[in-house]
């Protein structure tokens, strides 16, 4: 008797936590990944300090691009800086940064303190352009190929593994 | 240096729990009866250590030391002291910390003072109690470091979320943490009290301060975490059925439980393993309660950052506490008789006790099924107040009834006591009055109305009877007054509630009901750490002929940046006038919601009441021990 409600409380507790499990894995956050493989929409973005815009589409200039939304109140951007610092030296691989609803005093004293990484900087004050890349929240990183095509998008902080990807990718 | 000494104080924490873990079972082995001095002595220096190493974390924070990434994450240098200090505890990482340190206060206060009990019973009360502490320590060491240093440092951090920079909030997790992370030592207990065959009786002694205490300290969190959301959420309600309230509110059932079982099983037999069931249970929902929270399954007011591998750590310690609970329980559990009557005060107990876990499933199938429904089917849906009041609206009546009657009944009788008496006479006369006076609401919440007001006389009848009988418990009285009052503030809340939104232009005259709202000025000012646009407004009362001025606010911080809407909200003692604007963005248009909100303090204080209630039963146990 006892050993039959230990087996079926067991049986309980072990669906229960095979649930509870499953559940850590799946994001319920909303994600813009099947962006990936797309190309890129025609996109203004203005510079960061100068009059102009921006054309993405002058992005096919390059071989590979990589656009990195960022903003000096972000506490992991400024942990992954030091990875676009240490990829800005590719020279296969342009940075093109987009400062994020911020501060400029504080964003040019950020990049002064950590070193300027971006072949082209630009902003986005409201936050209402980075909408169209699919960009609810900073740092994010997406990867482009020449055909303007998404190839990978960074949610968060770049890690070394991310980056031993980007120059895998660019490398070759 | 804050960093590299908070770590090395951490880890001799964890070094002494450990050494408190090989030293309790070496002397379990012992045939002496007295556990051994060094035992103590490591107590001692665990205890001392651990808080140091929370008091580091909290000087980190006052000189705010930025080399902690923690700190740079939380915190400003131009945030006012007391919240400094509080943002210590504001976050994940430092809660993580708060909670080890009440698990080491917990142990430690269970070890010296129970001089008196059964030697290896204590023994394997500080096993468990450690095993605990050091899963949490090494959770804490490495995998949520509040110590971790950043580099380089940074000048300025990024500051504490406006909206959790309020005093109920600051002592908010700390009260609760007493509450359920207190739990943890009737959880150690009671593992230790089935391997050693404690009786029932030194059982129920051993457990009850401890739930009191955990007990009175939840209610009190949930109150403030409440009163919180009232004053600084602008929804103008007091309990949403929001996933981590309810986190709070699952293992308060259980300690509701437990606290009314365990009277039962200090005077009869009977109960042993209902007890240590409801024990275990309660830390486990402690657990679950944090598992929910920290993993980010939920979506929530309480954001903490999602991070699965947290998630993971606290499920795969959930999972083997639950395992191994349930194994010593199957091995070690007496086999009981059950000899009580059926009118008997023991089964009135008995039926609180189904009451609380019913409301407990409730609770937790409705936190737990959108996320077991999202994870099997990709379904989303939420659960919302409809569904818990729908269901457990009912079951207050006959919960209300007992709560009056159940304590008037004898131990071990089976005499049926007379339902009509003169305090359900005086309540049905008082509904009455109540009743010409409102004329709506539907049958139900008239129903609990009335089953209220019966709880509330018979108390207040009881109240007068302790002059002359010592021997009846006070805290039984007042908590269950306080109960029978939250209810009935509650349901005269809901009946008489007023509500309305309007889009409004400076210089408008709205009309409604009995009241004139009219938008008279606009000002804009900044202060140290936001900008505000505040509105000044008259609201007019045209039946009793007064008029109040509210200026609810718009304040736009910038450290992080953030925009909070402060409620303006004139408290009177029956009712609460409740105004909160916000801006239509590229338009001179307000949006204003006007919430008159009856009773309010009444809600307040009824909830203190049956937390003192808490706090009489534990100081009468201290005097007769």
């Amino acid at each position: 008797m006892k050993k039959k409600y230990l087996v079926i409380i067991y049986s309980i507790a072990i669906f229960v936590f095979v649930v509870l499990y499953l559940s850590l894995n799946k994001n319920n956050v909303y994600t813009t990944q099947e962006n990936i493989g797309k190309k890129i929409s025609v996109i203004q973005l203005d510079y960061f300090d100068k009059p102009g815009e921006f054309n993405i589409q002058e992005i096919s200039n390059f071989n590979f691009t990589l656009l990195n939304f960022w903003a000096s109140w972000c506490g992991p951007c400024r942990k992954e800086h030091k990875y676009l610092v240490e990829l800005s030296s590719n020279s296969n691989l342009k940075i093109i940064g987009v400062n994020f609803k911020d501060d400029k005093k504080n964003a040019m004293e950020f990049l002064k303190e950590m070193g300027n990484p971006f072949f082209i900087l630009t902003k986005d004050p409201e936050g209402k352009k980075s909408v169209n890349f699919g960009i609810y929240g900073i740092p994010e990183t997406i990867l482009i190929n020449k055909d303007l095509k998404i190839l990978k998008k960074y949610v968060g902080p770049l890690s070394t593994k991310d980056v031993r990807e980007i120059q895998r990718i660019v490398k070759k | 240096m804050l960093s590299s000494f908070g770590i090395t104080v951490s880890t001799i924490s964890l070094l002494l729990s450990l050494s408190l873990l090989y030293l309790s079972y070496y002397d379990l082995k012992l045939s002496n009866n007295k556990i051994s001095k060094k035992i103590y002595k490591f107590a001692f220096s665990q205890i001392l250590f651990t808080f140091l190493s929370f008091i580091t974390l909290i000087i980190a924070y006052v000189i705010s030391d930025f080399s902690l990434i923690n700190v740079y994450e939380n915190s400003h240098t131009t945030k006012p002291l007391f919240y400094k200090i509080s943002g210590a505890w504001g976050n994940h990482e430092g809660s993580l910390l708060l909670w080890i340190n009440i698990l080491v206060l917990f142990s430690f206060l269970f070890l010296i003072l129970n001089k008196d009990k059964n030697k290896n019973f204590k023994l394997y009360t500080i096993i468990f109690q450690n095993l605990l502490i050091s899963s949490f320590l090494i959770f804490l060491l490495t995998n949520s470091n509040p110590f971790s240093l950043l580099y380089p440092t940074p000048t300025e951090g990024m500051g504490l979320n406006p909206i959790l920079q309020d005093p109920a909030l600051a002592i908010h997790p700390p009260l609760l943490y007493l509450g359920f992370v207190g739990s943890s030592i009737y959880f150690s207990i009671a593992l230790a009290a089935l391997i050693t065959k404690v009786d029932s009786k030194s059982l129920a002694l051993t457990i009850k301060p401890w739930v009191s205490v955990s007990w009175t300290f939840q209610t009190l969190g949930i109150l403030v975490g409440s009163i919180w959301a009232y004053y600084e959420l602008g929804w103008g309600g007091f309990w949403f059925w929001d996933p981590v309230e309810n986190s709070s509110l699952m293992p308060w059932f259980l300690m509701t439980a437990l606290l009314h079982s365990v009277l039962v099983l200090e005077r009869r037999i009977g109960l042993y393993s209902w007890v240590i069931i409801l024990s275990i249970l309660t830390f486990t929902m402690s657990v679950v309660g944090t598992f929910l929270v920290r993993s980010g399954i939920l979506n929530s007011v309480h954001t903490f950052a999602n991070d699965p591998s947290r998630g993971l750590f606290i499920l795969s310690f959930l999972a083997l506490m639950v395992f191994s609970s349930i194994f010593i329980f199957f091995k070690h559990a007496p086999v009981e008789n059950k000899n009580y009557k059926i009118f008997s005060k023991e089964s009135f107990i008995l039926i609180n006790n189904w009451f609380m876990v019913f409301f407990l499933a409730v609770v937790l199938i409705g936190t737990l099924y959108p996320v077991f429904l999202d994870t099997l089917t990709g379904q989303k849906i939420s659960v919302g107040p409809p569904y818990y009041n729908f269901i457990l609206a009912p079951f207050l009546l006959p919960l209300l009834f007992l709560m009056t009657s159940g304590p008037k009944h004898k131990w071990i009788s089976s005499n049926v006591i007379g339902i009509f008496n003169i305090a359900l006479f005086t309540s049905i006369i008082l509904f009455f009055l109540i009743f010409l006076s409102i004329k709506e609401g539907g049958l139900l919440l008239l129903l609990i109305l009335l089953f209220s007001m019966y709880l509330i006389t018979q108390t207040t009848f009881d109240f007068y009877e302790t002059f002359k009988n010592k021997n009846i418990n006070l805290s039984r009285i007042i908590s269950h007054f306080g109960f029978g009052l939250l209810i009935l503030s509650i349901s005269l809340n809901q009946i008489f509630s007023v509500e309305k939104s309007f889009n409004v232009r400076l210089g408008d005259e709205k009309n409604f009901q009995n009241y004139t709202i009219k938008f008279n000025n606009l000002e804009t000012f900044s202060k140290n750490n936001f900008k505000s646009v505040k509105g000044h407004f008259e609201i007019i009362d045209k039946k009793k002929i007064t008029s109040q001025n509210l200026t609810p606010e718009i304040r736009v911080y910038n450290k992080p940046e953030t925009i909070t809407y402060e409620a303006s909200i004139n408290t009177k003692l029956f009712s609460d006038t409740y105004l909160t604007m916000s801006n239509i963005s590229n338009t001179d248009v307000f949006n204003i919601k006007f919430q008159k909100k009856p009773f309010m303090n009444f809600i307040w204080f009824s909830v203190l009441l049956i937390s003192f209630g808490g706090i009489l039963q534990f100081s009468r146990f201290e005097k007769r021990a």
